[in-house]
Parts: C-alpha cells; sequence; structure tokens
C-alpha cells in the first residue's frame, strides 16, 4: 500500500505546478458531458426542433420533427428522448408521444430503428439518431415492420398506404383503428 | 530483527504459510519491502470492502487469506437457482440477504475474521462511507455499478492525504469467459478507459421480434416488449414478480404455438427477460481467486501486483492474456481532472466565457457550460440556447457555490474541460 501512495505522490509533485483536482463535490457526470457535447454538434435544419422541459436536465428531451417532402409531409411528430447515465454505452431511449400509423412505428409509439437497438455503438451519436429519425419519415421501411399491417398495406399497394397515412394524419382511422391527428 | 521475529510468534495454526510468505522476501518482492510482522500487522487491519455475484469465492478467498476487517455489500436475497455454486449458503437461507447470510457462514468457519454486511446497493453509501476502507475488491455484475464505484474512488482521491487513493480490484465473470483488473484510481487506466472494450450485448431487432420470431428467445422477448406494453400497459414489469413472469411465458408459450416454435420453458422466459448468462461456478473461482490473490499482493507489498488486465477464457482450454491497459488521456471520468481556477464571485458568466476564450490552455472559442445541477449556457440546440442566455448577465456567485465544478465543451476540441471554481 505505501508503495502505491508514494506513487501519488510523486504524479502529484509533477503535476503541482497544474494543481489538478481539488476537494470533491459534485461532479458532471460522463453522461451529462457526452450530451452536452452531442448537443452542441446537432444539425437540426427546419425541419426539427427540440424542447426541454426542463433545461437543466439535458438528458429528457422532446425532438419533433417536420418532414418538408415525403408521404409525411404536413405533420408534426413529437419523441420523447430518455438518455441514462450509461449512455454512451447505452443508446437513448426514443417513444414516439402519438398513436401514428407508420410501418416501423407501432401503436404505442416504440421506434423500429437500427441504432436504438442491434447497431448501437458508444461512437454514435444524438445526431446520427436524429439524422435516422428523419428517415423513417421519408422512406419508411416495408421490410422491417414494427406495425405489420402498416407493412403490409405500403408493401402491396403504395398508393392506397399513401391515401392511409394521409387520413390517420388528419385523425382518421385504417381499418377501425383511429389516429390521432398531427397535421399543423 | 529480533522485535520482529518476537511478535511473529504465536503466529501458527491456521495462517501459518502465509506467514510464511509474509516474512521473507521472495525473487521478485519489492526491493523496499519489509517482511515481517509489520506486513503481517498491515494485512489484519486492512479494511475490504467485496461486493456481489463473486462474493462468496471471494469473502471465502479473503478471509483466508489472513484479512481480518472485511465488509461485504450485496443487495440480493438468496434464491434457489443459487445455490449449485454460492457455496456459503444452505436451502434454509432462501430468501435471506446473501450479504449477511455469508457474513455470517465465514465467521463461524474462519475464527478471528470480522466481518460486517450491508444489505443493499453499493450506490447507498457515500463517499465517506468508503474513505474508511484501503482496498476495494468487487465482483459486480452490472457495467453501470462498476463504472459507479470506478467514479466515486477517482472523485475521492486527494492530492494531499495518499490514503484516500483506494486500489480498485475489479472481477467479471460471463459463463466461461472472466477478467480481473487492477485499478489505482488516477494513476492508472480504469473502467471509464477501457469501456469501449464491453461489446453492447448482441440484441435482436425489434422488428424480428414483432414479425417473424425463429426462435423461442424472440417469442419471449415479444411477450416482454410488445405484449405487456399493449395488455398490461399500467403495470410496470417486475423481473422478480413471479406473477408478471408467468404472465410473460404464457404469452410468450401462446405465441410460440403459433409460430411452431419449440422450447419456451418457464426458466428460459426468467433467463432472457432478466438477461440471465448462466454462471459457471469454475470460472467464478478462477476470477475470486485471482482478484483476492491482487488484494493480498497490494495490501502486503510481498509481490507484485497485476499490472493491469488479466482476461480468461476457459470455453476451449484454458486461455489467459495479460496486458497493460492504457489510461485514456480524454477519458471523462480519469482523465483531464479538474483544473482549479480562483474567480471573481461577481463576474458575471459571460465575461467568464470570454476569459475562457484568453486562457492559454484553453482558448475556447463556443464554449457550453454546466454544472451536475445546472446548463449554464448551451449554444445548440437554439430552444436551449435561448433558456440559458439569461444566465450569461447573471453573477457566477447567483449560479454555483464556491468550489463547484464546471465542465466546458466546446466544438473546436475533441476534449472536454472540466474547472473547480473557487471564488475570491
Amino acid at each position: 500500500m505505501l508503495k502505491i501512495w508514494s506513487m501519488k505522490q510523486q504524479q502529484q509533485q509533477a503535476e503541482n505546478a497544474e494543481g489538478a483536482a481539488g476537494k470533491k463535490k459534485k461532479k458532471v457526470t460522463a453522461a451529462q458531458l457526452r450530451v452536452q457535447r452531442d448537443l452542441q454538434e446537432l444539425t437540426l435544419g427546419n425541419t426539427m426542433k427540440m424542447s426541454f422541459p426542463n433545461p437543466d436536465d439535458i438528458l429528457n428531451f422532446t425532438l419533433s420533427i417536420e418532414p418538408d417532402e415525403g408521404m409525411y409531409k404536413g405533420g408534426v411528430f413529437h419523441f420523447n428522448f430518455t438518455v441514462n447515465q450509461n449512455f454512451p454505452h447505452d443508446p437513448p431511449k426514443v417513444k414516439c408521444t402519438q398513436k401514428i400509423y407508420h410501418p416501423n412505428i407501432d401503436l404505442e409509439g416504440n421506434v423500429c430503428l437500427n441504432i436504438l437497438r442491434e447497431d448501437w455503438k458508444p461512437v454514435l451519436n444524438l445526431n446520427a439518431v436524429i439524422v435516422g429519425m428523419q428517415f423513417l419519415f421519408l422512406e419508411p421501411n416495408a421490410s422491417d415492420p414494427l406495425n405489420k399491417e402498416a407493412a403490409e398495406d405500403l408493401r402491396s399497394n403504395r398508393d392506397s398506404f399513401k391515401r392511409n397515412v394521409r387520413s390517420s394524419m388528419g385523425g382518421g382511422s385504417v381499418r377501425g383503428v383511429s389516429f390521432e391527428r398531427v397535421l399543423k | 530483527m529480533t522485535t520482529s521475529s518476537l511478535s511473529m510468534e504465536g503466529k501458527q495454526g491456521q495462517w501459518q504459510h502465509l506467514y510464511k510468505v509474509l516474512s521473507k522476501p521472495g525473487p521478485y518482492s519489492d526491493e523496499d519491502w519489509v517482511p515481517g510482522a509489520e506486513t503481517v500487522n498491515a494485512l489484519e487491519t486492512s479494511k475490504i470492502l467485496g461486493a456481489g455475484g463473486l462474493g462468496c469465492e471471494i469473502l471465502k478467498n479473503l478471509a483466508l487469506s489472513g484479512f481480518k476487517d472485511i465488509h461485504v455489500i450485496d443487495m440480493d436475497t438468496i434464491d434457489i437457482s443459487n445455490l449449485n455454486r454460492q457455496f456459503l449458503f444452505r436451502q434454509a437461507d432462501i430468501g435471506k440477504p446473501k450479504a449477511e447470510v455469508a457474513a455470517a457462514f465465514v465467521e463461524k468457519r474462519v475464527k478471528g475474521v470480522k466481518i460486517t454486511p450491508f444489505v443493499g446497493k453499493i450506490q447507498d453509501k457515500d463517499e465517506d462511507y468508503y474513505m474508511q476502507f484501503k482496498i476495494v475488491i468487487c465482483g459486480l455484475d452490472s457495467i453501470e455499478a462498476r463504472r459507479w464505484i470506478n467514479s466515486t474512488l477517482i472523485g475521492m482521491v486527494d492530492p494531499e492525504d495518499p490514503e484516500s487513493l483506494k486500489p480498485l480490484i475489479d472481477g467479471g465473470t460471463e459463463g466461461f469467459k472472466g477478467q480481473a483488473r487492477v485499478i489505482l484510481p488516477t494513476l492508472s487506466s480504469c473502467i471509464e478507459c477501457q469501456l469501449d472494450m464491453h461489446a453492447p450485448r448482441p440484441a435482436v431487432p425489434l422488428c424480428t421480434i414483432a414479425t417473424i420470431p425463429r426462435q423461442p428467445q424472440h417469442c419471449i422477448e415479444w411477450a416482454h416488449q410488445i405484449a405487456w406494453q399493449e395488455k398490461r400497459k399500467d403495470d410496470s414489469f417486475d423481473s422478480d414478480d413471479m406473477e408478471h413472469i408467468s404472465w410473460v411465458y404464457n404469452a410468450a408459450l401462446q405465441r410460440a404455438q403459433h409460430f411452431h416454435i419449440h422450447g419456451v420453458t418457464f426458466q428460459m422466459t426468467q433467463g432472457v427477460v432478466k438477461n440471465i448468462i448462466p454462471a459457471i461456478a469454475s470460472t467464478n473461482a478462477v476470477i475470486a481467486a485471482s482478484t483476492t490473490s491482487e488484494v493480498l499482493k497490494i495490501a502486503t507489498s510481498c509481490n507484485p501486483y497485476l499490472e493491469n488486465y488479466m482476461m480468461y477464457a476457459g470455453e476451449e482450454g484454458v486461455y489467459t492474456y495479460t496486458f497493460e491497459a492504457e489510461k485514456k488521456p480524454d477519458c471523462p471520468v480519469c482523465g483531464n481532472l479538474a483544473r482549479k481556477m480562483t474567480v471573481n464571485a461577481d463576474m458575471t458568466l459571460g465575461d467568464f466565457i470570454d476569459s475562457l476564450g484568453e486562457r492559454a490552455e484553453a482558448q475556447l472559442k463556443k464554449p457550453s457550460l454546466r454544472t451536475e445541477e445546472k446548463t449554464l449556457y448551451q449554444r445548440f440546440p437554439p430552444q436551449l440556447e435561448e433558456h440559458t442566455r439569461p444566465n450569461l448577465r447573471l453573477k457566477l456567485r447567483e449560479l454555483l457555490e464556491d468550489g463547484e465544478e464546471v465542465a466546458v465543451s466546446d466544438p473546436a476540441y475533441t476534449i472536454d474541460f472540466r474547472y473547480r471554481l473557487n471564488f475570491q
């Protein structure tokens, strides 16, 4: 033990000029620091907005996507992001707060996006997730379905799918399931 | 020499083999080391803290290695499935807290050892508690808990007090694989530095689970993640609640029948929802032996300790590899520790940010800043910028406490800066 303590003293003497570390108090956590950095490096464009219910808590926020092209144009879609203290080892949890008609988003708001689950890596950042989310609205993907009926609809008849998307976005129902109005 | 040999008398019996090692130098022992009574005394008064799933092995090894003041933390209670390898527990102990039963058992078997149990999470204790120990040895079951103890011990290091540096010995096993590592907080590579080495658990794509399951596990995941949310939205799922597990099991079974998949069992359901990888007794024994011998070597200096990572793979034959993991210069926990900065408390946050731009080591152009509690100023996204802009006109004393840490990141730099602001 003594050996290790004297190692620390030597290191300290070397660094003394710089005066590292001091009395301990609440430290900014690794997850917070990483999110602070990720937020700064976001490119949101004008189709996305973020809101922070508690600006001091940057680990919980909402992302709103307003696609400016594609089948979902004209809608506003809200997603809750929950980042835990194990970020970036764990991916952020993302959930749609509305009930929408989308092959990759189920009626509970779960999102099927590869980098939110099986392909998440700590080198990915929030920007990658947000770009992925936006892509889901430009190119809904029938081969990776979470809402099977919607996927089948898209696969078999693109025009009918389009019509159903429009009516669901207006608050109408598709095959007996009613959806939330998401138009601006 | 005479005094030390004198006090070595009576140190016979169960410890005599240990004392042999500790009372004469060996070929690898440190030149500065003085074998004998002092070393033995240091060993017997070392307070050691152990925790977690490897606990049984570690606790037994520590007690048999001559440590006499051991504390153990564990939050779990004994389950019937533990009995095959957690040998300090008996059938009659099922349902009782692991820490207490293990402590009582070892105290009874190894006379003269004091073991203090604590039933709870390691996170329930604060720095004052951890400060009393000399060495911390962990057999934790999650990355989260490891990161917590790692950053806590690193945060405790006070340059003026060498005893505030508590070596951390971490053991971990998963099936036939295991690892042991020695971490000297702030001196050597820490758990956070090595985080990239953990491959995230392979997850099955949600869409496979939702559409065409191929394996019984997919059906269980479906029941656990999708069916539960649809049918029992209002109950939050508890993997220790038998009724919840049974519900998931039955839902999974039905789905499996529908897709003609065989093999969904109750036990597998438990394994999948709790993310259980079968524990192998021999792996635990190997890793516990390695970690406890590191503790012994560090506590007594009788032999050189592991520098600093030993991996073990026992799937095919026995393979171990030892290497020195490097410290990451930009490690968010042990790299760039907070620098001290003395500031005028009446300075506004805006002026403070401008002053960061002039500091030689920083020269920050567009910094964002926060404390643990507050977002001080965040440049992007615009919604946060708007919220935090009024802070720029506030004085530092209105935003933070004397001695509080501020973390600064700037897009121009890949690393982040931490400053501890002391008021003039």
